[in-house]
């Protein structure tokens, strides 16, 4: 393989991991910027999608299309679910804990799904088969670009929801003055709750995309989760920009670190990334004041 | 239209509202006066439900919405331009006046809510020339006409203004009091008007009600309060100098 090829080879592997850490990220972002909170389920969204998806596929032999879309409004449902059980019945809560509260609920998430459907590994089959594409000597699977895609499109669905739409402008109100939001009519509360569906949506979109490649398990979710966060730490905490850009260059920097390193050193690299970014631009690639929100706990 | 009758709010252990009773009547300007720190703000959150009073009733045009949430509250009619203008900065004038529309959905609400915009720019022009602009981008005085702007989209029954005067130079204060007084001659909106600039408000304002650290010291018309002795000595007598932003 020439030098060239396996550049693209990388470069093709990095970006199919680096969207999902970006689709991770925006989740991430969702929430952060309609809460103040880190949603440390983030990550489970993800797994419980692709074991949704399994599940779906499997016992009732869905089709494909129709799988994909059930096992995104379960799991976006169980993200609504889990902000109305967890978050909402609590009055005025600090940051602090509600953070906890998404941790004990990642634990949970996890737990559960070990429950239902064991230790064992699970595939999907590839979107569109596993015939490989040919670029300069580099092969690509279908489904890397259907991942890429999906990134594309959630990217595509986010913009228009946030810059063409009054619930996703009033999203936007409330992360920048939750009080001013509400003396116009919104119902912050609400906004929480969707801010919880759209963030498990995504997630779990990404973990249906993934798991033909990368296979699925009950306790995926936490290092996907921490893959994510550093995106949207690295982009800028509430930075949807930045996040995208972020994801991809964690999963492209992984991905040659791999190949031209060693694969023991592929999750160290993230961290290091992220730390080094942090150490010379404390709010991240593209955040500003956002970040200084991080202060208030 | 609005009555609040013993009104107690608390911070905490804070005893900041005590016993406050107040009437407001359809179509009147209303002034509340009082010094920093004297639980004007408060007033108004507590009206508008952003915080809870311990005690007392609050009702607006008969019904009770004591307790209510803020958006509730919203939609019963009650619009509060806050202290220090609370705009959404990263988004548009034009964005800010649709979010202050957010609670108006039904049929025909999107025709009404278009008309309201025009009548918002045919208020306050210069909005007009900046609506594609980031409302963050604004100077203050713009700033406030958006936010008064942006709580009137609500098409509110009483609206509550949080010293609009704050941080904004003489001629700009007395452009948005003007438009205030326009609204309640041409729309018939109820105004309660929160000051510390206590002769402008009197001056445009029908009653007014001085309140000194939670509680309400005298009410009347605002002749009788500028007239009042003890009132001109406290907020008329020799005007604290403006501050600027
Ligand atoms: N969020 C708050 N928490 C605790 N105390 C507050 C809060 N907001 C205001 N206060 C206190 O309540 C009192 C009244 O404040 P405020 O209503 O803002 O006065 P004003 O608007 O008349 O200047 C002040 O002593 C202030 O320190
Ligand atoms: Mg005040």
């Amino acid at each position: 393989m020439s030098l060239l090829s396996q550049i693209i080879q990388f470069l093709f592997t990095g970006l199919t991991i680096g969207s999902i850490y970006a689709m991770v990220g925006l989740g991430f972002n969702i929430i952060y910027n309609a809460t103040g909170i880190i949603n440390f389920a983030q990550g489970e969204f993800v797994m419980l999608g692709g074991m949704v998806m399994v599940w779906l596929t499997t016992a009732f032999n869905l089709p494909l299309p129709a799988g994909f879309l059930l096992s995104v409004l379960i799991v976006t449902c169980i993200g609504a679910a889990f902000e109305r059980l967890a978050i909402f019945p609590l009055k005025k809560p600090p940051v602090l804990i509600l953070i906890i509260i998404t941790l004990a609920g990642s634990i949970i998430f996890k737990g559960a799904a070990m429950l239902l459907w064991g230790k064992q590994t699970y595939s999907l089959p590839h979107f569109s088969g596993e015939e490989p594409l040919h670029l300069l000597g580099a092969t690509i699977l279908p489904q890397a670009l259907w991942i890429i895609g999906i990134l594309m499109a959630v990217v595509a669905l986010l913009a228009f929801f946030f810059n063409f739409t009054i619930p996703g402008k009033a999203m936007r109100a409330c992360s920048v003055n939750p009080v001013a939001a509400s003396l116009v009519g919104i119902n912050v509360k609400r906004i929480v709750l969707l801010s919880f569906a759209m963030s498990a949506g995504i997630g779990a979109a990404a973990g249906i995309a993934f798991t033909p490649i990368v296979l699925m398990e009950f306790d995926r979710g936490a290092l996907l989760g921490l893959k994510g966060f550093c995106a949207a730490v690295l982009g800028g905490l509430g930075n949807g920009t930045g996040a995208v850009i972020a994801g991809l260059l964690i999963g492209v920097l992984e991905s040659f670190g791999a190949g031209f390193i060693s694969s023991e050193y592929k999750d160290a690299i993230a961290l290091g990334v992220l730390l080094i970014v942090l150490l010379v631009r404390p709010s991240g690639l593209m955040g500003s004041r956002e970040a200084a929100r991080l202060k208030e706990f | 239209m609005l009555i609040l009758k013993n009104i107690n709010t608390f911070y905490g252990d804070i005893h900041v509202l005590k016993n406050v009773s107040l009437h407001i009547g359809q179509g009147e300007i209303v002034a509340l006066i009082g010094a920093n720190g004297a639980g004007k703000s408060t007033l108004l959150n507590t009206i508008s439900g952003i915080v809870a009073p311990r005690s007392g009733r609050i009702s607006c045009g008969g019904s009770d919405i004591t307790g209510m949430s803020a958006d509730r509250i919203v939609r019963e009619g009650i619009s509060q331009v806050p202290e220090g203008r609370q705009i959404f900065g990263p988004l548009s004038v034009l964005d800010n006046l649709r979010l202050g529309a957010y609670c108006r959905r039904g049929s025909g609400a999107a025709q009404r809510i278009d008309d309201d915009i025009a009548l918002m720019y045919e208020m306050f022009p210069r909005l007009h020339e900046r609506r594609e602009q980031l409302a963050g981008t604004l100077s203050g005085g713009e700033q406030q006409m958006v936010a008064i702007a942006r709580a009137l989209m609500s098409a509110p029954r009483l609206l509550l203004l949080d010293e609009p005067s704050m941080g904004l130079a003489p001629m700009v204060v007395s452009e948005i009091f003007r438009a205030i007084a326009r609204l309640r001659d041409q729309h018939a909106t109820t105004v309660f008007l929160v000051e510390q600039n206590a002769k402008m408000a009197l001056k445009y304002a029908d009653r007014g009600y001085v309140i000194e650290t939670g509680k309400i010291m005298f009410e009347g018309s605002s002749q009788y309060l500028l007239e009042n002795h003890e009132v001109q000595r406290a907020y008329l007598g020799r005007q604290k100098k403006p501050i600027w932003e």
